[in-house]
């Protein structure tokens, strides 16, 4: 095909396109469709809002906002359902992945995913969480790691770095007290269910566009249909962290990516499953 | 058509039931006396019907996994047993607020803890009065033979979808493991319309689906509050149901739901054949509660005599019904023991040489 000499048609048609290139819905930056247009409740410098508006782009652009179905948390995320054009339930503290379970066995071609924080997915739904995994559900589990409970005002997560102040642990964990942070991630990542199970940040532009490639790669599995896709992102909380946006993303970078280290735990061996 | 007459344990009776009422999915968990209804759907249901049944990791997951999966819009159900129902009351609470159809068994045993495995109706107040946390209602039926724990699965879907609420049949341990004949009825066809206010995915030419049970804002939530007990109000109009036997010349009326009314219409043809005029009244919803049909009864009769398993816990609902007209007597065995007609009897006698004295 490489050495076919182009028809007038073809000619044109090539033209035609970098024509498109030009037209101003390639060149300017838009709110993606499946982010709804009004203002967040995450406080100022949140990944939250990263997050979501990441999840609404490869939405749009694997065309499954009709075929989507998102499970809300409880935590700061209560209200995902809000802002995400698509049918969204919102689960008891902890229990996501069950009721992202009930869903998904009813409606097997829908793209189901939950979006959970440390408290909800590592603390009270570990349980849920390592079953759901475990049974190898696919779903997408959208998981946010900023080591702090947001939502309750800044109490310890499962997730809280060793050393790391918090309202319950006010003068830093002690892990003879108040044990290890759990790596859940790399946990899962261990179960014969999970399929794809990755880390990532918001914290740079860089890391924001691995991260948006991670969740197209996790929508993009489920339809193997060949076990759970896990992604954590681990995020900022300026305000319970008590800094300012900047120095939160400087924060996470010196101190939650040393222990909690960017890149795929698994990825399918796709010239085998495909 | 010629019908369908087998002998069944009440929880394979049931598990039949559901497979030919339809059902979409059952998430469950085992926990004695009623794991046959998890075993019989694991052993029959996909095959005949492509239902999906799941065996959970908890009571806990089961019932969010109902949660999740009603939210489709499809007919789904757990059961469990007393200690399994009490960890579901988050998930049912939720359930409730979100104003999701679905069927959850409760096979009582007896309590409080871990308790027994024999039968007992210790869960009246948790089924009737919310059990879980705030301010809701779940429609309860009672049956009291094998035949009725299949009937009243097509019945509980209808109910559920009706109000778009939660429905729960209460049973026991007994009802649960005993064999009896029973009547089977045509399978009905799967449900294939799609709800509008379920989460099955946005179509574009509508609003996305939202389903939740938070509503953060007050107003809006007593607003919610107000609309559930409003569609409460609704179901004591319309569903009340219960049995009515021999009452119309009774002195003394036995008031007992389940299988215990089943003992008290023996103790009652005793006590007739004693020459003492006694008649039965069944509760057959719980919630609603037949309070005005016990009261119109209490006008005509001497004595109530609530009978149960458990310490007096329909006993208040009755007791709200008369609304002191008459003296409203109780006799209850727990812990797994089952009243024998006999005893029954007995209590009769001793009401009226009471009333003599």
């Amino acid at each position: 095909m490489s050495n076919q000499i182009l028809t007038a048609e073809e000619k044109q048609s090539e033209h035609k396109e970098e024509e498109n290139i030009c037209l101003k819905e390639y060149l300017v930056y838009e709110r993606p469709k499946t982010l709804i247009d009004i203002p967040m409740h995450y406080c100022p410098g949140c990944g939250h809002g990263v997050a979501h508006k990441l999840i609404a782009e490869v939405i749009d652009e694997l065309g499954i906002q009709d075929k989507t179905i998102g499970v809300a948390p409880v935590g700061c995320a209560v209200f995902a359902y809000n802002y995400l054009d698509i049918d969204m339930v919102e689960a008891a503290h902890g229990r996501a992945t069950a009721v992202a379970t009930g869903i998904k066995r009813m409606l097997p071609d829908k793209y189901v995913f939950t979006y959970q924080g440390d408290g909800d997915l590592a603390a009270i739904g570990t349980g849920e969480t390592i079953h759901t995994c475990n049974r190898g559900e696919n779903i997408l589990v959208i998981f946010i790691n900023n080591g702090i409970y947001g939502m309750t005002g800044g109490q310890m997560a499962p997730t809280t770095l060793i050393g790391m102040k918090s309202t319950t642990t006010p003068f830093g964990r002690d892990v003879s007290v108040m044990g290890n942070p759990l790596k859940i991630t790399e946990l899962v990542a261990q179960l014969p269910g999970v399929y794809y199970c990755t880390r990532v940040a918001v914290n740079t532009p860089n890391n924001v566009r691995r991260a948006k490639k991670a969740i197209l790669n996790g929508f993009k599995y489920l339809e193997h249909k060949k076990g759970l896709c896990f992604i954590e992102i681990v995020s900022n909380c300026p305000s319970n962290w008590k800094m300012t946006p900047v120095e939160s993303n400087k924060w996470l970078e010196e101190n939650m990516l040393p222990f909690y280290p960017l890149g795929d735990l698994k990825v399918p061996n796709l010239s085998k499953t495909e | 058509m010629k019908k369908e007459i087998t002998l069944m344990k009440g929880n394979e009776a049931l598990a039949e039931a559901v497979i030919r009422a339809g059902c979409d999915g059952y998430f469950g968990y085992p926990i004695t006396p009623q794991s046959e209804i998890l075993e019989y759907l694991a052993r029959e249901a996909y095959a005949r019907t492509g239902m999906v049944v799941l065996q959970a990791e908890s009571e806990v997951a089961a019932i969010n996994m109902v949660y999740g999966a009603a939210c489709t819009g499809k007919k789904v159900m757990t059961s469990s047993s007393s200690p399994g129902i009490s960890l579901m009351q988050e998930g049912i609470s939720y359930i409730a607020c979100a104003e999701l159809p679905c069927l959850i068994v409760n096979v009582v045993r007896g309590g409080p803890g871990l308790g027994t495995i024999q039968p007992s109706q210790g869960d009246y107040f948790q089924a009737v009065k919310g059990g879980g946390h705030g301010d809701y209602k779940l429609i309860v039926l009672a049956p009291s033979t094998v035949q009725e724990m299949a009937d009243f699965v097509p019945l509980s879907f209808d109910l559920a979808f009706k109000y778009r609420n939660p429905v729960m049949i209460l049973t026991d341990g007994a009802l649960g493991q005993m064999m009896e004949k029973v009547e089977l009825f045509e399978p009905i066809p799967r449900k294939t319309e799609i709800e509008p206010w379920a989460t099955v995915g946005k179509p574009l030419d509508r609003e996305h689906n939202i389903i939740t049970s938070l509503h953060i804002e007050p107003d809006k939530m007593e607003e919610i509050n107000l609309h559930l007990q409003e569609k409460y109000k609704q179901i004591e109009k319309n569903e009340v149901r219960y049995e009515i036997l021999n009452c119309e010349d009774a002195e003394i009326v036995l008031v007992a739901f389940g299988l215990v009314a089943r003992i008290c219409s023996k103790a009652a043809e005793l006590a007739r054949q004693k020459g003492i005029k006694v008649g039965v009244f069944r509760p057959i919803t719980l919630f609603p509660f037949p309070y005005q049909q016990l009261n119109n009864i209490a006008d005509k009769v001497k004595n109530f005599l609530v009978v149960e398993m458990n310490a007096g816990q329909m006993l208040e609902d009755v007791r709200l019904a008369v609304n002191g007209k008459i003296p409203v007597e109780f006799y209850g065995r727990m812990g797994g023991i089952v009243p024998s007609p006999e005893e029954i009897l007995q209590k009769l006698e001793d009401i009226l040489v009471g009333e003599k004295l």
